[in-house]
C-alpha cells in the first residue's frame, strides 16, 4: 500500500486521526509518519512496560477491535491490551494483523530469522492430551460466555469420547 | 525449610569469580522462553493444565543426560521464606516465586536446578531455560541452553510459528525467545557521571538495562544488568555478538573512568573506598542497602588494587548471603529488622576477617 500523503513510498503505519466528530484512517510511510510525530524505527523501542502497552494501545486503534477473540483460550484483544500478555499461542493467529504491526513496532521487524523448529512427530502427543485440551477450552469458553464455541467444543468432545 | 545442600553447587557456582573480567562482570545469564503446544500460557491456563505441563516436562527431562544430577523444587509447595531465598539466590524470578501480592504463586510452578543451569516451569511462559555463569561468558552460557533446548524440543512440542518464531506470552520475547544479560558493576562510570550517557547509548542500539534482580528492579550498589531488548528479526548469533561487542565497549569505558578517577581525584577516592571498607569491617548494624553501597566501594578498591588481600569471590558471596532470607536461613529463625541488621553486620565482619586472616 502506498502512503496516503506523499503517494510515493510504501505505507508502514496506520494512523487514526480524530477530527471534530469524524475519524480518519491514514496509511503513512516512515517519513510522513515521523512528520506527524509517529515513530516507526527500532530505536523507538523503550524498555518499560508502560511504553510497550502504549504501543499496544496505538496499534489496537489502528487495526483491530477490542472484541476480537481467540477460539483456543477465549481471550479477547481487550484482555491483551489490559495485561500486556497473550492467553495462548493461538492468539498470535487470532489477532494476526495487529500482532504483526505491534511486533514491527516493538522489535523493528516481524519475521523470525533465528533457529527453525520442527516439533517431534505426533506420537509424542498422547490422545489424552487432546481430550484434556478440549475440556480446558470448553471450560474457558463457558466462563467467558462463548456459548456457540462451547457447543461446538462439546460436540467434538462427545465425538472423541 | 528448603534444603539447598541438595544442589550440586548450592546454586551459587556463578559467584566463584572464575569467568572473564570477573572484577567488573559478576555473571552472565542466557535464557530461552518456550511454550508447549496444546495448552494456554501459564497466566491463562487452568490449574489442571499447568500441572499437566509440569508432568509432561518432568517426563521429558527424565531421560536427558545433561539433567542427571539436579533437583526439582515444587515452588508452589514451598513456604514464602523459601521462595524468597531462591529468588535472592537468583535461581527463580520474582514472578515464579509469587512474591508480588497481585500475583501469588501459581499451581504447578516449579524449578529444576543443576550446576549452572535451571529450568523454570510455569513462569510467564511454560518453560524458561536458563544458564547462569560466572563473569563475562556469553558464548558458554548460550551453548549450554542451546543444547538443553534441542534435547527438550525433541521430547515436547514447542509452540512455533513460521513467521513469528517461538511464541511467548509477552510479545517482547517472541521470535528467538532469547534474553542474554550481563550483571556488571560500573562505579567508575557512576562516579565520573558518564553513566547516563552510556545507558542512553544502550537504548539507542536495541539493548536495555535493569537493576540487580532483573525486570522492574532498582539499580543498587552500581550494579546493572545489560541485556538485549529485541528478540525478533535477528538470529541468536547476531543478538549475542551484538551484546558482547557493546558490553566489551562498556567494560573499556569503565576501565578508562577508573583511571581518570585515580588520576584526578586520587586521595579523595582512596579515602572514600577505605572508609567503606572500615565500615564493613567494624560496623555492628548494617541495612542491606548500606552493605550494597559499601560493597560497591570495596569492590572498586579491589579492582584498583588498593585492597589486595580480599577476593572477588568473597565480595560476590557477601552480595547474596547478606540478604534477608539468607540471614533467616543462616540463623534458623525469623528476624526483626533490627535483628537482621545486627546479624548482617556480624556475618559481614566474619567473612571479611576470614578472608584477610585478621581479627574481627
Amino acid at each position: 500500500m502506498v502512503c496516503d500523503v506523499c503517494k510515493e513510498a510504501d505505507a508502514v503505519v496506520q494512523l487514526t486521526e480524530i477530527e471534530g466528530t469524524g475519524v480518519r484512517l491514514l496509511h503513512l510511510c516512515e517519513k510522513c509518519a515521523a512528520e506527524r510525530g509517529v515513530e516507526t524505527t527500532l530505536a523507538a523501542a523503550k524498555p518499560d512496560v508502560s511504553n510497550f502497552l502504549q504501543s499496544v494501545h496505538q496499534q489496537m486503534q489502528a487495526t483491530q477491535g477490542d472484541a476480537a477473540r481467540c477460539t483456543f483460550c477465549s481471550s479477547t484483544f481487550r484482555d491483551f491490551r489490559t495485561t500486556g500478555r497473550l492467553g495462548c499461542a493461538h492468539c498470535y493467529e487470532a489477532f494476526e494483523k495487529s500482532m504483526r504491526d505491534l511486533l514491527r513496532r516493538v522489535h523493528g521487524n516481524s519475521r523470525h530469522i533465528g533457529r527453525r523448529y520442527e516439533p517431534p512427530s505426533s506420537g509424542a502427543m498422547p490422545d489424552a492430551g487432546t481430550l484434556n485440551e478440549l475440556r480446558d477450552r470448553l471450560a474457558r469458553a463457558i466462563q467467558s460466555e462463548q456459548f456457540e464455541l462451547a457447543a461446538d467444543l462439546r460436540d467434538r468432545l462427545r465425538g472423541l469420547e | 525449610m528448603i534444603d539447598l545442600s541438595l544442589l550440586p553447587d548450592g546454586g551459587v557456582g556463578w559467584l566463584d569469580a572464575s569467568g572473564e573480567n570477573s572484577d567488573i562482570v559478576i555473571s552472565t545469564r542466557v535464557r530461552l522462553a518456550r511454550n508447549l503446544e496444546g495448552y494456554a500460557f501459564s497466566g491463562r491456563a487452568r490449574d489442571g493444565e499447568r500441572l499437566r505441563v509440569l508432568a509432561q516436562v518432568r517426563e521429558a527431562m527424565s531421560d536427558i543426560r545433561q539433567l542427571d544430577e539436579g533437583v526439582l523444587f515444587r515452588v508452589d509447595e514451598l513456604l514464602p521464606e523459601d521462595r524468597l531465598l531462591l529468588h535472592e539466590r537468583h535461581l527463580v524470578s520474582r514472578e515464579l516465586a509469587g512474591l508480588d501480592m497481585q500475583r501469588p504463586v501459581r499451581s504447578g510452578a516449579a524449578v529444576y536446578l543443576t550446576r549452572g543451569t535451571s529450568i523454570m516451569v510455569n513462569e510467564e511462559d511454560h518453560l524458561r531455560l536458563q544458564s547462569l555463569q560466572s563473569g563475562f561468558q556469553v558464548a558458554d552460557a548460550f551453548s549450554i541452553v542451546e543444547a538443553l533446548d534441542a534435547d527438550l524440543g525433541e521430547r515436547v512440542p514447542y509452540a512455533f510459528h513460521e513467521e513469528f518464531g517461538f511464541l511467548t506470552a509477552c510479545p517482547t520475547n517472541v521470535g528467538t525467545g532469547l534474553r542474554a544479560s550481563v550483571l556488571i558493576h560500573l562505579p567508575g562510570l557512576v562516579l565520573t557521571k558518564e553513566i547516563a550517557k552510556v545507558l542512553a547509548g544502550l537504548q539507542q542500539v536495541g539493548l536495555t538495562y535493569r537493576g540487580l534482580y532483573g525486570e522492574g528492579s532498582e539499580v543498587v550498589g552500581n550494579f546493572f544488568q545489560i541485556s538485549n531488548q529485541t528478540t525478533l528479526g535477528r538470529s541468536e548469533g547476531e543478538l549475542l555478538d551484538y551484546l558482547v561487542r557493546v558490553v566489551t565497549h562498556v567494560i573499556e569505558r569503565e576501565e578508562e573512568a577508573r583511571k581518570v578517577l585515580l588520576r584526578d581525584a586520587g586521595y579523595i577516592i582512596e579515602d572514600k573506598l577505605w572508609r567503606a571498607y572500615g565500615t564493613l569491617r567494624y560496623a555492628r548494624s548494617l541495612s542491606f542497602d548500606e552493605v550494597m553501597s559499601y560493597l560497591s566501594s570495596v569492590r572498586l578498591a579491589v579492582g584498583l588494587k588498593l585492597i589486595t588481600d580480599l577476593s572477588v569471590y568473597t565480595l560476590n558471596k557477601l552480595l547474596i548471603f547478606s540478604q534477608s532470607a539468607h540471614l533467616v536461613y543462616a540463623e534458623g529463625r525469623q528476624l526483626t529488622e533490627s535483628e537482621a541488621n545486627l546479624a548482617r553486620a556480624r556475618f559481614v565482619r566474619g567473612m571479611l576477617a576470614n578472608d584477610t586472616g585478621s581479627t574481627q
